[in-house]
């Protein structure tokens, strides 16, 4: 049996899958990435490596995506994050036209054909505002933990307006509100639908389609994606996996290499 | 030395080509970056000597310089774009916006309006010598920016300023034509305003208007015009003979900086000869062309050789630009003067051209799409730029357009041509590869269609 991985070494976290020849997932890691990319890298791919109890010589072709992925020094080749969550999100949903990626400091979205290649794609410029970052601020100012903002949010009664677009505002902007006495969870539903909103506009650029992929981390926060899909008037696509998309996209062009099969795109070879 | 080495000399020697006058091959190739180069550095000296004898100078724009006029009146002329850019180009424009911006200007001011203010603030201290105090300055309504810009000189200096208003196009294909009524109205509105730039120039500098001297001057700015026409025509060559944002710009600054003069009719007439022998010899400018581009809007000036490389590393080269029509005034139309009848030719020149130029930033999306089959464009590269409204708005709209138009992918990134804390290279990178990917992804594909 082949086995190829992938490792996604994003803003937040680093991410790495190993998959078979049958396209399966044979195992998953997942670490913060911190200050040193090398070892999250690393320590993602060793941690991937125990869970699957395989050897490291058993695998035969990685690929490093994310904005780390020149960093990942043990790897093949290098593919776009861009690339791999379109390959990713059609190989988890083989319908899927249109994908969101959330992470931890943009956002994307991305037009893909059914073979997963990128038709169009749209990203946030140079600014945190509607990605995982600004979650992130809220839950600071409001003192949750992020695993708790989305279950929170859905409590609410009346969300409020949060109109500024910077994630360093948007701290401030929560104070403000809850010293005029508003309810957290109004908050942040309002913190939500803010990011949605410019999340959804990002969508409009490439265009919405019925079959909406939604990946990276901020997945697994439900709040959002019940925000979403009233937002769209659509059900996302959204599985346990789609936080490691990134992951599974770099491990199937991984694996067309180990395959020797017709790769959806072509790589260059690994440079610095 | 003939046959020795270098693919172009063999080539020559294998297809036994002569080249006009006896000139080596090699001589040839890259003629015109060096010799652009030199030119541009003798215009900056000849400009910091103006400066250092207080000499006057005339401050013109490279949509609608109006060169023809201010020529016949022997004013040297300071671009304050070019000397902006520069300042990015030779990555001291942090310093000059940071000036600015602590006298008060705001940091969404056009990166080039606060480049030159601080230069004025230094006495013209420019990083390729000195820059003269404007005795004139010539605007047109190519860009409502420079309207604002030259009021700046004329409350430091008490400049005098001339703004030609140019009437454009007023929706998308409405263009009118010589010889049509609404035509020779707008012809007739320019020529009036021309006629009082001319009477201006001669109160200033006390010279008298000289019709055959006009003459002299158009005649060169029509070899300069008849160049870069063909110029640009010949990169529809495959590989592509020249890169249109870095060869290119090269070239723009020359025919900005010397229209009007026998070195720009010359330069561009030896450029012409320099590419049509790289043509005949399949010479690019990329040891492997794998995709070809066109790029829309201005420059990233601040990592002006390192933003080309993230595109020349995949084999990507810019085959056109929009630069190069609108930054060169409407020049690409390739209009040229009837000598005949100069100040009649003049008014319907400019409003062509400068016209031209406003449609090239306003109703690019037709362009584009023509450009397609001719120049065999692999992709499309968007860049719209924080500082400049005005070639930047509008952008995502023709995009869209360009796309429902054409299978052609395209690309939607966004920097700056000034200021280089709105420019992201890890941002501009992730964005380029995807781009790549998905363009490589596309043609391998294209045999199993």
């Amino acid at each position: 049996m082949a086995y190829a991985a992938g490792v996604d070494v994003g803003s937040t976290q680093t991410k790495a899958v190993i998959i078979n020849e049958e396209r399966q997932i044979v195992s998953r890691a997942l670490i913060d990435t911190g200050a040193n990319v090398v070892a999250a890298a690393e320590n993602a791919y060793t941690e991937a490596l125990l869970n699957s109890g395989l050897e490291e010589q058993q695998i035969e072709y990685v690929v490093g995506t994310g904005y780390g992925r020149y960093r990942v020094t043990f790897g093949n080749t290098q593919v776009t994050e861009i690339s791999c969550h379109g390959r990713g999100a059609v190989h988890m949903f083989p319908n899927t036209q249109t994908v969101l990626d959330m992470g931890g400091q943009d956002t994307k979205a991305i037009r893909v054909n059914p073979a997963g290649e990128i038709l169009d794609f749209c990203m946030n410029d140079k600014c945190a505002a509607g990605t995982g970052r600004f979650l992130g601020a809220a839950a600071a100012a409001l003192e949750i933990p992020l695993g708790e903002l989305g279950a929170t949010a859905l409590r609410a009664q009346k969300p409020v307006r949060i109109s500024t677009t910077c994630t360093v505002f948007a701290e401030s902007e929560v104070l403000s509100w809850l010293g005029k006495g508003k309810a957290i969870e109004d908050i942040l539903l309002g913190v939500h639908q803010s990011i949605a909103s410019r999340s959804i506009g990002l969508l409009r650029r490439v265009g919405i389609e019925q079959q909406l992929t939604f990946t990276g981390g901020v997945t697994r926060n439900l709040g959002m994606v019940h925000v979403l899909n009233e937002s769209l008037g659509l059900q996302v696509n959204v599985s346990e996996d789609s936080h490691f998309m990134g992951a599974i996209g770099a491990a199937l062009f991984a694996l067309d290499f180990v395959l020797g099969s017709r790769v959806a795109v072509r790589v260059r070879e690994s440079v610095a | 030395m003939p046959g020795e080495s270098g693919r172009a000399a063999e080539a020559v020697n294998r297809e036994g080509a002569m080249v006009s006058d006896g000139q080596q091959v090699d001589e040839i190739i890259g003629r015109g970056t060096r010799d652009g180069g030199r030119l541009f550095r003798e215009w900056f000296d000849g400009l910091t000597a103006t400066s250092e004898q207080g000499g006057p100078a005339a401050y013109a724009f490279v949509m609608g310089s109006l060169a023809e006029v201010l020529r016949v009146f022997d004013l040297p002329m300071v671009f304050p774009e070019i000397h902006s850019l520069q300042t990015a180009v030779r990555r001291v424009s942090h310093e000059y916006l940071s000036q600015a911006e602590d006298y008060g200007y705001s940091p969404d001011v056009c990166g080039y309006v606060k480049a030159d203010f601080a230069l004025q603030l230094r006495q013209g201290e420019h990083p390729m010598g000195r820059i003269p105090k404007p005795t004139l300055a010539v605007i047109t309504n190519a860009c409502n920016t420079y309207i604002k810009w030259a009021e700046i000189w004329e409350r430091m200096y008490g400049t005098p300023v001339f703004t030609l208003d140019v009437p454009g196009t007023r929706a998308a294909g409405t263009q009118t034509w010589p010889g049509q009524p609404d035509f020779e109205n707008d012809r007739r509105y320019v020529a009036a305003q021309l006629e009082e730039l001319i009477a201006l120039c001669e109160r200033l500098t006390g010279k008298q208007f000289d019709i055959d001297r006009l003459r002299e001057v158009m005649g060169h700015t029509n070899e300069l015009i008849r160049g870069w026409r063909r110029v640009l025509e010949l990169n529809q060559s495959a590989p592509a003979v020249f890169n249109a944002v870095t060869d290119g710009t090269v070239y723009l600054g020359v025919a900005n900086a010397f229209r009007g003069t026998p070195e720009g009719g010359r330069y561009f007439s030896e450029l012409v000869e320099e590419m049509e022998l790289k043509s005949s010899l399949g010479i690019g400018t990329l040891a492997e062309e794998q995709h070809r581009l066109v790029f829309v809007g201005v420059p990233c000036y601040p990592i002006f050789r390192r933003f080309n490389e993230l595109f020349s590393e995949w084999g990507g080269v810019f085959v056109g630009s929009t630069y190069t029509w609108f930054a060169s005034g409407g020049a690409n139309l390739g209009f040229e003067y009837d000598l005949a009848r100069p100040l009649e030719s003049l008014a319907e020149g400019v409003l062509i051209s400068v016209r031209h130029a406003m449609d090239s930033m306003f109703f690019q999306d037709q362009a584009l799409v023509q450009m397609v089959d001719a120049f065999k464009v692999d992709g499309v590269v968007f860049h719209p730029i924080k500082s400049c409204r005005t070639t930047s708005t509008g952008q995502a709209d023709t995009r869209r357009a360009f796309m429902q138009a054409t299978e052609v992918p395209s690309l939607f990134i966004e920097s700056d041509m000034m200021d280089k804390r709105v420019v992201s290279e890890a941002q501009l990178k992730n964005r380029i590869d995807a781009f790549f990917e998905g363009l490589n992804a596309r043609k391998l594909q294209q045999p199993q269609e």
